[in-house]
Order: structure tokens, then C-alpha cells, then sequence
């Protein structure tokens, strides 16, 4: 069984391939350049060098969000439409959940974030379970980091919180401000997502996978319009 | 990520290209478009026969905004993508491995909508190893024309949407010299904001279309001509008149009647449209005049081109109603000719906003 993983949910394009065995192959860059002109390229040379073609893939796990909403939207366009050409199952894996993946063993809480401007983040409350992956505690969410931290601190409970993401830089000094050495942060090698966590992850909800039709992102809000205008309804 | 060899893929689009000239099969293109806010997938074979045109339409959805968001309308392309795509082969009675090529729209347009079409087409082209072809939006809407007629060059297209107000000469398939386009607002935004004005409900065309057929033109207001040889547009004095005129008319106490104010604003637009077409028509000796474009479902423009072009002697053909507006067949019989000259574009293929009809979709 071969998956093919794609993450274009932020900065980071990673696109990998991977079986129940191995990561086959894996792409990723940290360019911050336009996805659309270099995602499919990178999966064509991938492929190429796997000496594989399309069809003998079997599934399909894209990076669903939250992110930048163009980046998302890429992704899981070109994930839903090449597994529909295909005629094999698609997933969508939480982009946060990508990351937190990188903090395999570590036994304090994970908090995987990506900056969504106005002091606000995309984060979410992962911890190790039995087998030391990252399972979520406390659902993700688009929240003012201030007002985040605190939500983390009584969670805790004293145990030491690991933030994980490029993004931890821009805020590190607040998140020092309030949490002092409770917060840890890793080496920058462990901040980006990879795609072959989201196959390898994709991989076990393939089996349940719904229509491909029904893959859609997860922003965690929505569109601004849409939320004034709700607002405008209630008032 | 540019490497020297040529990739996999590329090899199967050529081996699916040469095998199809091989064949002499009629070619069966899919056809997408995003641009804006239509999710549309359609199959159509030479060029010219429309085997389906699907089209999921957010006008509902963008109506409570007063006008389209961008942000919404992408976010339902994601989710009618694939939908929109198996309901064109269904109804067209076809299966993804009977399909030659794919075309998409890759510009003008609002950037996130169309790398939805884009994203696809890509993801699909690669899945099968068929060519992809972009597809400008505006030669879309002419090429609309080919799926009635065919075409008699030289001609001259004039093309009207909510968002583009061009006259375009061509001599040959694939080939667009832009003669003149809007310097201001397009024909379309006009309307729209005219309508606005009226309290007409988004979107405005229509609306204002109807209730001109209800007034009478006696209202004066300004023909923005240009200067004496240009073929550009201008709408916005047209648009800042009548809201001049209503304004005035309100602190004077005076009413207006909005049907004939409606009647004069869509004779000043019909006039310089319909008048810079027919002097192009006899500068270029076009033997075909295309409509192109939404607006072109405006009564009041049609009834006036055709009118016109009689009284010329010059052959005008307007698309169906349902051709007019964005769709995907339109896209799919444009990219039937850069098919057929083996012009196709590769895995890097973006969504480019501010598309140039002039540049060439070849890689
Ligand atoms: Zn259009």
C-alpha cells in the first residue's frame, strides 16, 4: 500500500510517499515560495525517482489545515482531484497534528502553532499517548496567544510544554514572558511538518476514508464576510 | 525544482498526444472553470460539440454580500470541485480514460478561485498523463461562439462580463489583438453599481436590463466616445451622471422615475459598445461579429447589435444565454485549438489574476 502525503498548509511544501513499512521517499522545502507553481513538480520528480507512476499509488493524505487558507486549499484540491482520477481514497490529517508528530517521546504537553496574525494563533493541545504520539487533549483552535497560554498553563498541571512550529519564533519572547522555563522549544530541525508523518498517519484512517467529494480543509473560522455577516443576522 | 531530462510525465502527454494524431479520433477535451464564481466542468469534443456543461453556481450564496467574495467563493470551489467534474463525464457519458486533454482557466481572475480549477487540472493531467492546456477566460468567452457557428475570420469579438468590457480583432484561431477595453469600470460593475444606486438587488445587469424595458431613454446623459479613433471604454462618468442625476433630483425635491432612468444609462452603454463594434467590423472588414461575455444576455445590447448589424449587412453571432455567462464548455472548446497546435502547459502551470490575452498559454 502506497500513500502519497502532501503538505502545502503553510510555508513548508512537503510532499511524501510512504508504506507500511517505510518512508519511500520524501521532498521538503522550507522556501516560502508559491505552491502552486512547485507543488506538482515536486510530487512528478518524487515519483520519478521512486521509479513509480501515479497508479500505483493506493491512497492519498493531505496536510487539511489550518494554514494559510490559498496553501490549504491547493493541497487538498490536488489531493481530492488526483485520487478521484485515480479512483482510490483520500484523507485529510490536521496540519498541527503534522508537527506535533515531530515531538515522538516527549512526555509534557505539545502545542504545535502557527501564527494567524493579530496576536492570534492556529495551535492545538497534543500529548504523548501509550505509544508516544501525539494525540490531542484539548481540540484545536484559532486563539489570541495571550489568552492561549493561560488555557495551557492549567492543563498542565507544572509539566513542562513543548511549542513546536517556525512560527514559535515570532512569539517566543511572550510565550517566555508568561510560562518562563515551563516552555521548552525545540531545534529548528523538529519545527517544520513532514509529510511522511501525514502518510504514515493517513495511512491508518484510510481504511474509513469517506467519498472523495467530501474532503474539504479545516480553517478553523470562517471567512470574514461570512462571520460579519452572521453577526448582522443575530444583531 | 527544474530538472534537465524530461520527466515521466511528459513523456505520457507526448506518447497521449501522438497517439491521438495517430488515431484521427474526434478530440474530447474536459473543460474547467473557477475563475470567479462558478464552479463549472464541461466535455466537449472538437471544439465544437458540447457533450455537457455543468455548471454549480454560488450566485445564492454571494446575492446576501451585494456582490462576490472572494474568499467564500473559493472556499466552495474546494468543496464542488470533484463533484462538478464526475457530474460533466456522467452526464456526458463518458469515463476519465476517454477524455484527450484537459483545460482550464489560469486567468484573469481572482487568484484563489482559480487555483482550485488550476490545482485540479494538474492533479488530473498528471493522474492520467494527459495534456493540459490554460485557457485565457476571455477566449473562452469568445470561443463560446464556436460551439454555435463556426468561425469566419477576420472577426471582430465584443466581449462584456461583470468584470471585462473588451473588442478584440482576430485574424486567425489562437491569435487576439486587443483593440480597445474599458479604461475605467467594465460594462458589468457599472451596471451593477447603477443598480445599486436604483436599490436594485445584486446582481445588477438584469435587474436594470428589464426596468430599462419599462422606461422610457429621456433622462440625458453623457456618451464617454474618447477620442475620435480610440476603441477604448469608459464607464464611470456614465455611472458618477447618474447618481449626479438622482442626487440632484433629490435635493430639488423632484422624482425620477427609475425605469427611465435605468432606460437612459443602458442606451448610453448600448450605443458606445454597439458603435465602436460596427466601426472595428468596417475598419478590419470583419466577416463574423461575436458577442461575448455575461452582459451579452443584456436584451436591450442584443436587440441594438443585431439591429445594427442588419442594417450593415454585416453577420453577427450571439451565443445562447447559457453559453454566455462563465462555463466550462467555452474553456474546453478554446483549449481545443491549442490542442490541436500542441500547445500545452506543464506541471508549474499558476493562476495568473491579471492574465495578458496577448501572452501566449504555451510553456
Ligand atoms: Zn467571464
Amino acid at each position: 500500500m502506497r500513500v502519497l502525503a502532501i503538505d502545502t498548509s503553510n510555508l513548508v511544501l512537503s510532499v511524501a510517499v510512504v508504506d507500511e513499512k517505510r518512508v519511500l521517499g520524501e521532498i521538503t522545502t522550507n522556501l516560502q515560495k508559491n505552491h502552486s507553481v512547485r507543488m506538482m513538480d515536486a510530487i512528478s520528480e518524487l515519483l520519478d525517482d521512486l521509479d513509480m507512476g501515479p497508479e500505483e499509488l493506493s491512497g492519498i493524505a493531505v496536510a487539511k489545515g489550518p494554514g494559510s487558507y490559498t496553501g490549504v486549499r491547493i493541497g487538498v484540491s490536488t489531493a481530492k482531484s488526483m485520487a478521484w482520477s485515480l479512483q482510490i481514497p483520500v484523507v485529510g490529517v490536521s496540519s498541527l497534528q503534522a508537527v506535533a508528530m515531530n515531538a515522538f517521546g516527549f512526555s509534557g504537553g505539545i502545542i504545535p502553532l502557527f501564527d494567524a496574525r493579530r496576536g492570534q494563533v492556529y495551535t492545538g493541545y497534543y500529548q504523548a499517548d501509550q505509544a508516544g504520539l501525539a494525540e490531542l487533549v484539548l481540540e484545536e483552535r484559532i486563539m489570541l496567544l495571550t489568552d492561549w497560554l493561560s488555557v495551557v498553563k492549567e492543563q498542565a498541571k507544572g509539566a513542562p510544554l513543548l511549542f513546536l512550529g517556525d512560527d514559535t519564533a515570532v512569539h517566543r519572547e511572550s510565550i517566555l514572558a508568561d510560562l518562563g522555563e515551563q516552555a521548552l522549544f525545540a531545534p529548528v530541525s523538529f519545527n517544520h511538518p513532514r509529510a511522511a508523518h501525514i502518510g504514515w498517519l493517513g495511512q491508518k484512517l484510510l481504511m474509513q476514508a469517506g467519498t472523495v467529494h467530501e474532503l474539504v480543509p479545516e480553517y478553523l473560522q470562517v471567512a470574514e464576510a461570512e462571520a460579519k455577516w452572521l453577526a448582522k443576522q443575530n444583531g | 525544482m527544474s530538472r534537465q531530462k524530461e520527466s515521466r510525465y511528459q513523456q505520457r502527454v507526448q506518447a497521449a498526444y501522438r497517439s491521438q494524431l495517430t488515431a484521427g479520433r474526434p478530440v474530447t477535451i474536459l473543460g474547467v472553470e473557477t475563475s470567479c464564481d462558478e464552479t463549472s466542468a464541461a466535455v466537449v469534443v472538437d471544439g465544437t460539440t458540447v457533450l455537457s456543461n455543468i455548471i454549480a453556481s454560488q450566485a445564492d450564496i454571494h446575492k446576501r454580500f451585494g456582490g462576490v467574495v472572494p474568499e467564500v467563493a473559493s472556499r466552495r470551489h474546494v468543496e464542488n470541485i470533484t463533484m462538478t467534474i464526475e457530474e460533466a463525464l456522467q452526464e456526458a457519458g463518458k469515463r476519465l480514460d476517454e477524455i484527450d486533454a484537459i483545460a482550464v482557466t489560469y486567468g484573469p481572475g481572482l487568484v484563489g478561485a482559480l487555483l482550485v480549477g488550476v490545482a485540479a487540472a494538474k492533479a488530473i493531467s498528471f493522474a492520467r498523463g494527459i495534456p493540459l492546456i490554460g485557457v485565457h477566460h476571455i477566449a473562452g468567452h469568445i470561443y463560446a461562439n464556436r460551439l454555435v457557428t463556426e468561425m469566419q475570420f477576420p472577426l471582430i469579438a465584443l466581449v462584456v462580463s461583470g468584470g471585462h468590457t473588451e473588442l478584440v480583432l482576430m485574424k486567425e484561431h489562437g491569435h487576439y489583438e486587443i483593440l480597445g477595453e474599458t479604461r475605467d469600470d467594465a460594462a458589468g460593475e457599472a451596471y451593477d453599481k447603477v443598480a445599486r444606486s436604483l436599490d436594485l438587488p445584486y446582481p445588477g445587469g438584469p435587474h436594470i436590463d428589464r426596468l430599462a424595458h419599462e422606461g422610457e431613454a429621456n433622462v440625458p446623459l453623457p456618451r464617454a466616445w474618447l477620442e475620435p479613433d480610440s476603441y477604448d471604454f469608459s464607464f464611470s462618468g456614465l455611472k458618477s451622471a447618474v447618481l449626479n442625476t438622482l442626487h440632484n433630483a433629490a435635493q430639488r425635491g423632484e422624482t425620477i422615475v427609475p425605469a427611465n432612468l435605468a432606460a437612459s444609462f443602458q442606451a448610453s452603454v448600448v450605443e458606445v459598445l454597439v458603435e465602436k463594434t460596427i466601426r472595428a467590423a468596417r475598419e478590419y472588414d470583419a466577416k463574423q461579429i461575436l458577442l461575448a461575455g455575461g452582459v451579452a444576455a443584456n436584451r436591450g445590447l442584443r436587440t441594438a447589435l443585431t439591429t445594427r448589424c442588419e442594417a450593415e449587412g454585416l453577420s453577427l453571432v450571439i451565443p445562447p444565454l447559457s453559453l454566455c455567462t462563465d462555463n466550462a464548455a467555452m474553456i474546453a472548446a478554446a483549449g481545443y485549438v491549442s490542442y490541436t497546435k500542441g500547445e500545452f502547459a506543464d506541471l508549474d502551470l499558476n493562476g495568473v489574476p491579471g492574465l495578458d490575452l496577448t501572452a501566449s498559454c504555451a510553456e
